[in-house]
């Protein structure tokens, strides 16, 4: 259920932009992903698949999602390390004083894209 | 193929719709707040007592249930004395912005003082979707830990105003509310905290005196709160975050 509301919303966006920048067909977004974001990325893939279908725009819409990784601080030895490995404690002085800096997001980085029909038919016309 | 780089975030559609109906709702002086709890944690129970309370304080009260099926709750707050209605979500774990610019159509809202939106019982997807409302708040009840702040650290982040809830049954849970509110404050310094019991209705005078101070901010009739352009816009996201200070 959770995977089914991003994807709606990451269409719904992604319609928008196609109509803010006139683009007749997305070909692919990337997408980053934390670690922890909650993100089932299999479930997640699937149900883009599905409903991709339903908008014309992104009909053949490859999702790319990239990882990022997860990193907590510690507040009282001042370090970094692994969240996915080590949770809430540090692993350096023990200490629950810690803090994600970064690993929850899920933001749409980039996407590939065609332009509507008169400008890209313009386009090939002026190209080799 | 020519590639466009956003860098923005996956419900930017939805974070539009939010600021839309945020426009709307201060145009008609309305103040929305959406609840926010998991299931059982007293969403209900609260709201009711505070539609009774509030309605005696010469209020006009709406309330806009969220639930994935069932009429149940509209019922129990048209008794209490609000105009209660269902949204159902389509299956969807949380609300969005566009679902209660909808909601809030079918109620016909027009006359309104305060309007509580009951979002679904989940502690995670509610959290990641503004819904347009003016307040966040969430529920915290004694039976489910003073450790939830560490496990749901994003909607204690996101919420402006912290209801303890239950706090009757404190005598018989290890729940430590100093321990809950400053574990919720590493996460968000300006959260406010208000234990309570909606059963017998201790710290409920709190609550509701903060959610008068809240309208009166949002309709600028506090004074110091009629600041223009940029200066009203931090007045709006502070009141957000559950700053009601005119001093923010």
């Amino acid at each position: 259920m959770h995977e089914m509301g991003i994807v709606l919303h990451l269409a719904k966006t992604l319609e928008e932009t196609a109509r803010e920048e006139h683009l007749s067909r997305i070909g692919s977004v990337t997408l980053k992903v934390g670690e922890v974001s909650g993100i089932m990325t299999d479930l997640f893939t699937e149900c883009w698949n599905y409903f991709r279908g339903r908008h014309p725009v992104l009909r053949d819409c490859e999702l790319r999602l990239e990882t990022v990784l997860a990193v907590t601080w510690c507040d009282s030895c001042r370090s970094r390390y692994e969240t996915v490995r080590y949770g809430r404690t540090c692993p350096y002085c023990g200490s629950g004083e810690t803090w994600l800096l970064q690993g929850n997001e899920c933001i749409i980085q980039e996407i590939e894209a065609e332009e509507t029909a008169g400008e890209s038919a313009e386009a090939e016309q002026n190209g080799p | 193929m020519k590639v466009i780089e956003l860098e923005s975030s996956v419900t930017a559609s939805n974070d539009r719709d939010a600021k839309r109906l945020r426009g709307r709702l201060r145009r008609e002086g309305i103040l929305l707040v959406n609840v926010m709890s998991s299931p059982g944690a007293g969403k209900t129970t609260l709201l009711s007592r505070l539609v009774r309370d509030l309605s005696r304080r010469g209020l006009r009260l709406g309330v806009m249930e969220a639930d994935i099926a069932s009429e149940v709750d509209a019922e129990r707050m048209e008794a209490a004395g609000a105009k209660a209605i269902q949204a159902h979500t389509g299956g969807m774990c949380h609300m969005d912005a566009g679902m209660t610019a909808r909601a809030l159509d079918a109620l016909d809202a027009r006359g309104l003082d305060i309007i509580f939106l009951e979002n679904v019982g989940n502690l995670i997807c509610p959290a990641e979707y503004d819904t347009g409302a003016t307040l966040d708040l969430m529920i915290l009840s004694v039976p489910e830990g003073d450790d939830k702040p560490l496990k749901y650290p994003l909607i204690f982040s996101r919420a402006g105003v912290l209801v303890i809830s239950k706090t009757d049954a404190l005598p018989y849970f290890s729940f430590d509310t100093d321990l809950c509110t400053a574990r919720a404050r590493r996460l968000n310094p300006d959260l406010r905290v208000f234990p309570l019991s909606a059963r017998t209705g201790e710290g409920m005078d709190a609550l509701e005196e903060y959610l008068l101070k809240a309208l009166r901010r949002w309709r600028g009739e506090d004074s110091g709160s009629m600041a223009e352009g940029k200066e009203k816009k931090a007045a709006e996201e502070s009141l957000r975050r559950g700053e009601v200070s005119p001093h923010a």
